[in-house]
């Protein structure tokens, strides 16, 4: 698959539940044409030989980075929940979590 | 610059007199909200000036120094932090609506050793909203404005803290570098503009737009006070696993070496879109320097043209993980909905900007099912290509010179409604973010309409004793050519 | 875990290397058994806050655990200790590992991802072995986060289902687990059971858990399949929920028969996360795999890949103590009863096999300590307080034909009882005459005496006339004579 295939509204509607955005229908037909004008642009990717590069995802290379198992002072409860939108009985508060147990 | 001539300007020497007490550092930070005062309104440098506590603050230095305590490397020093440092206690947005008045219950490292070290927080400097913009016209609080030109943009994402040292409101600030967000407005705003090497900073407690890209670093007025800045804030952090283990030497100590015998790399195939005026600056930073000493050679790198396709790629990818987290739970902006994934939906759309919503949705779709392999994955061999080719050119040369940025400041909404007009901003800065090599700006002359051009210099992993010798000289330089004139 | 968590993804199987095993109605059920296991950290996987059960709700947080901006994660050296003891007790490659973001939405995800392994895992292709010998597959065994827990109010029973809504508590958030994936190799509920008893076992031996899944510190999840002979593997189902060993064996035949009904209807089995409900003993949807997320894996650029050093794994795998099953096997080479027994099985579940075996060193007879010790140490835990001297003398005695099986159980009785004992001392005060050998000797030869006719038909082979011969030396001895000290007495003199 090549990097300038065409991006779809219906990639994009799909897209924004995974990143839970909610789109206006306006959003989605702006964002399909710009996403799939830059992916047009990146097409220069497609023209590189990578067969034999390995992916690069760290630039320092570092290994086994470790912390000691010692409980360090944490954060003030009271503090944290605050800056909370909504909490209750020390916990934080969400409106009905969706489950499709029957 | 300053119309307040009686207090030092540089860290160097507001450090040094208020240590031996020639200076108050109340002084020194009455003269900066001055300048705040005058300007802040036209300028927008800051979401939030912390007046009163700096006034403290600096009172506590002086009653310090009088008490024979050490006040530390930089007392007394003026510093504006990047609103996407968190501050324990003082809001801290991102300049987004989904942070707007967040107060983080903890100080990011980089907070906490600055204030060590007697430095003072004079506020939160506005950016790009998630730092991802080239000219802080994406702040959801309004944009900064350039000091020198204010119908033009500061650069961006960190133009507030650009903006903030190119007016005199503080000695030196802190930005953020993920794809030229330090170096970009540094040049824009003429100013000293400095990404170290990934990992030589610690990034605990800023807020992350691309983990294996961000890097913190300085803007100050002289190399010498980056330098300085630099020493404060590097070094190895516990809380942070990609923060490198070993100390590092002296900056400060390295910069009146000299370029004499060194090899400065001229990039032959660097891609086009500089200005004709900027280029001007380019060859006469590369004439400075040999005749100071240096040998000029040319370098290839034939993937530097693919950088700007694997940022756009690997960034959003990371940024759209790392954003995740703003779901209206735990802290920021909720909007209530009948369940929760409606609310994260809800919250999400209604909290963040429109260049976030593209770059979270681009990012998705690079990382998402069937479109890993050809995107991200794709863009992470690009990466390590771009890593080795510039490997190779500091095999040839110990240091590299390009553009900072393609042109001068421009104007207010020149680059329209294309997005890629925008990022094409950072051509010459994104390398160097996706190799993690360092990168420095330097103010060199001005270009079109008497605006700043900045150089920039890249070297090697951890070989920022060297960038800064030829950063100095180039300093030097500049300041001959512009006493020259 | 939370109620509706994503299905993970498994790798498809088509093939058993295991000899077909009906189930019912000429399907065999194939079940592959996920098991999440907390580890016996004092801090979090990736940060410094305690990793304490039972404490007040949000009480054991900072930044990395509440997911907040600009917090980092940082790997703790015990826990990856721990996950390699895992590791190596299950037989595994202990390997060069990285760790990755698994990224979806819930309310008790703070990160809205949860950092795990994926494709570099630390441990790999190991091995269980079940109390008969049996073998299960160890697919994998990585480590990765916790989540916080979620409580819903308003809806019936506290479940999610008709809900007002939810209150988390994030401070189970980044407690460190082990995930350990068996192949699907268990072909039985009771396969199933043993599997999850034996790992509980191992883990608490080897100081990784206290398992406890009534606690959550052990949690259980099953894939369930069925198929018939000669076809490849059926469509899985995912049961969550199960919290007991109990219900993992009904849960699973309530699930094979619930596909395998489908099945001979020519319905199709419909890939899915299903909720087994222990009140009304069924399992029912959580999630289509339609619903699943995408939870576009990547590499975690905020961590550095973990490499234990060979002498490292070297030293995790020297150091584990002898696990459950070596130990049955070495009490089985011992006494010579079976090593899946009843007595065996429940000694070592006590931790009490060496104990038993210190019996033996002390002279004492060892077959018939963990016998004693099965019946009667219940409450003793695995440093029995009864001295081993005390109970090596009772078995000593009994040995000797001093003491009848049923005088030595009231002896023992009391020795339990008081912490310990001498046993002759006890007997006499009961007054169960020591009898001696020879006092015993003459009236086995006395009852020989008495009937020449049984006498004969036991030399030659009869092994039923040794009845009247033995009864009438216990009526002789009005009952106090050791049954088995006669029989051994009549063999020695036929031979």
């Amino acid at each position: 698959m090549a990097v300038s295939d065409r991006i779809t509204t219906a990639d994009v509607v799909k897209v924004a539940t995974l990143a839970r955005l909610d789109l206006t229908p306006d959003e989605t037909e702006r964002l399909t044409a710009e996403l799939d004008g830059m992916l047009e642009h990146f097409a220069d990717m497609d023209a590189l030989d990578l067969t034999h590069v390995q992916p690069m995802t760290q630039p320092y290379p570092l290994r086994n980075v470790f912390r000691a198992d010692v409980v360090q002072p944490g954060l003030d409860r009271d503090e944290v929940l605050a800056a909370a939108p909504v909490a209750e009985d020390g916990r934080f508060r969400v409106p009905p979590i969706i489950g499709l147990d029957s | 610059m300053s119309d307040l001539a009686a207090t030092p300007v540089t860290a160097a020497a507001i450090a040094a007199g208020v240590r031996d007490g020639s200076v108050k550092a109340v002084d020194v930070m009455e003269a900066h909200l001055a300048r705040i005062a005058q300007r802040e309104d036209e300028i927008h440098a800051f979401n939030l000036v912390l007046a009163d506590e700096a006034r403290a603050a600096a009172a506590a230095i002086d009653a310090a120094v009088a008490a024979g305590r050490d006040p530390g490397p930089l007392a007394g020093v003026p510093v504006a932090l990047k609103d996407n440092m968190c501050t324990r206690g003082v809001p801290t947005t991102c300049s987004s609506k989904i942070l707007a008045g967040w107060k983080p219950p903890y100080d990011a490292t980089v907070v906490t050793k600055l204030a060590a070290a007697g430095a003072i927080a004079v506020g939160k400097t506005n950016l790009d909203e998630f730092a991802m913009g080239s000219s802080t016209e994406n702040s959801a609080f309004g944009p900064t404005r350039n000091p020198l030109d204010i119908s033009r943009v500061p650069g961006g994402s960190s133009g507030g803290s650009a903006a903030a040292v190119a007016a005199g409101f503080s000695a030196v600030s802190i930005g953020s570098d993920t794809g030229g967000s330090i170096r970009q407005p540094a040049a824009l705003c003429g100013v000293v503009g400095v990404k170290p090497t990934y990992g030589y900073v610690s990034r605990y407690g800023l807020i992350a737009f691309a983990s294996s890209l961000d890097q913190i670093g300085p803007f100050t007025t002289t190399v010498h006070d980056a330098a300085l800045m630099l020493d404060v804030i590097g070094g190895h952090d516990p809380m942070d696993s990609t923060s490198i283990p070993a100390a590092q030497p002296s900056l400060v100590a390295s910069l009146d070496r000299g370029v004499e015998g060194l090899r400065v790399g001229r990039i032959t195939d660097l891609p086009d879109g500089a200005d004709p005026d900027v280029l001007e600056r380019l060859e006469a930073a590369f004439d400075a320097l040999r005749e100071a000493g240096a040998t000029i050679v040319d370098v290839q790198v034939p993937a530097f043209a693919n950088a700007l396709t694997a940022y756009y790629l690997i960034a959003p990818a990371e940024a759209s993980s790392n954003l995740a987290r703003f779901d209206g739970v735990r802290f920021g902006l909720r909007v209530d909905a009948p369940d929760t994934n409606a609310m994260y939906s809800a919250t999400r759309a209604a909290g963040f900007g429109p260049e976030v919503k593209r770059r979270i949705m681009l990012g998705t779709y690079a990382l998402s099912a069937g479109y890993y392999d050809a995107y991200y994955g794709r863009a992470l061999k690009v990466r390590r290509l771009i890593h080795d080719e510039f490997a190779r050119a500091y095999q040839r040369a110990e240091v590299l010179l390009t553009p900072t940025s393609p042109t001068v400041a421009f104007p207010f909404g020149s680059k329209g409604d294309n997005p890629l007009a925008m990022y094409l901003c950072d051509l010459y800065t994104i390398p160097s973010n996706l190799a993690g090599h360092p990168g420095m700006s330097v103010p060199f002359g001005t270009g079109a309409d008497g605006l700043p051009v900045g150089i920039q210099v890249l070297a090697g992993t951890l070989d920022e004793p060297t960038m800064f010798r030829v950063g100095a000289a180039l300093e030097r330089a500049a300041a001959h050519e512009g006493s020259a004139r | 875990m939370s109620e509706s968590r994503p299905a993970a993804v498994q790798p498809t199987y088509t093939t058993s290397h295991i000899d077909f095993v009906e189930f019912e109605q000429g399907y065999e059920l194939v079940v592959g058994l996920e098991v999440h296991v907390e580890l016996a950290t004092a801090t979090k996987l990736f940060s410094a806050s305690p990793n304490r059960f039972g404490d007040e709700p949000n009480t054991n947080i900072d930044p990395v655990t509440l997911g907040l901006p600009g917090a980092l994660p940082v790997l703790n050296e015990h826990a990856v200790e721990l996950a390699m003891r895992v590791g190596a007790a299950l037989n595994c490659t202990i390997q060069a590992c990285t760790f990755h973001r698994k990224n979806y939405f819930y309310p008790d995800m703070p990160k809205a991802y949860q950092i795990s392994q994926y494709d570099q895992p630390l441990n790999v292709d190991g091995w269980l072995d079940l109390p008969g010998g049996y073998r299960v597959g160890v697919e994998r065994a990585h480590m990765e986060e916790d989540t916080g827990k979620s409580s819903h109010v308003g809806g019936a029973s506290g479940r999610i289902h008709g809900s007002d809504y939810s209150l988390i508590d994030f401070n189970r958030a980044g407690v460190p687990l082990v995930e350990i994936v068996s192949r699907p190799d268990i072909r039985t509920a009771e396969q199933a059971r043993q599997y999850v008893t034996e790992l509980r076992g191992i883990l608490v031996a080897i100081g990784a858990s206290d398992a406890k899944m009534e606690e959550g510190s052990m949690r259980c999840d099953a894939n369930v399949s069925v198929h018939r002979a000669g076809t490849p593997f059926g469509t899985r189902c995912e049961i969550k929920n199960v919290n007991s060993v109990r219900s993992l064996g009904r849960a699973i035949e309530y699930e094979a028969r619930r596909q395998i009904a489908m099945l001979e209807v020519g319905e199709r089995v419909r890939q899915e996360t299903r909720h087994w409900d222990e009140n009304d003993g069924r399992t029912h949807t959580l999630r289509t795999k339609e619903d699943a997320d995408d939870y576009r894996y990547f590499l975690e650029p905020d961590l550095v890949p973990l490499e234990p050093s060979p002498e490292w794994i070297e030293r995790v795998r020297e150091s584990l103590p002898m696990l459950p099953g070596a130990r049955r096997g070495r009490l089985a080479d011992l006494t010579g009863m079976p090593a899946d027994g009843e007595a065996i099985m429940v000694v070592v579940e006590r931790g009490q096999d060496q104990y038993v075996e210190a019996v033996g060193h002390l002279g004492g007879d060892i077959g018939r300590a963990l016998v004693h010790v099965k019946e009667a140490f219940a409450e003793q835990g695995p440093e029995p307080t009864v001295p081993a001297t005390d109970l090596a003398l009772l078995t000593k005695l009994e040995v000797a034909g001093a003491l009848t099986a049923t005088q030595a159980k009231a002896v023992l009785a009391e020795i339990v009882a008081n912490g310990g004992g001498d046993a002759e001392a006890i007997a006499a005060a009961k007054g169960f005459e020591a009898m001696d050998t020879s006092a015993l000797e003459a009236m086995v030869d006395q009852a020989i005496a008495a009937d020449p006719d049984a006498w004969a038909k036991f030399c030659a082979g009869e092994g039923k006339a040794m009845g009247a011969l033995v009864g009438a030396v216990m009526k002789a001895s009005k009952g106090q004579a050791d049954g088995k000290a006669v029989t051994a007495l009549l063999n020695a003199k036929k031979a």
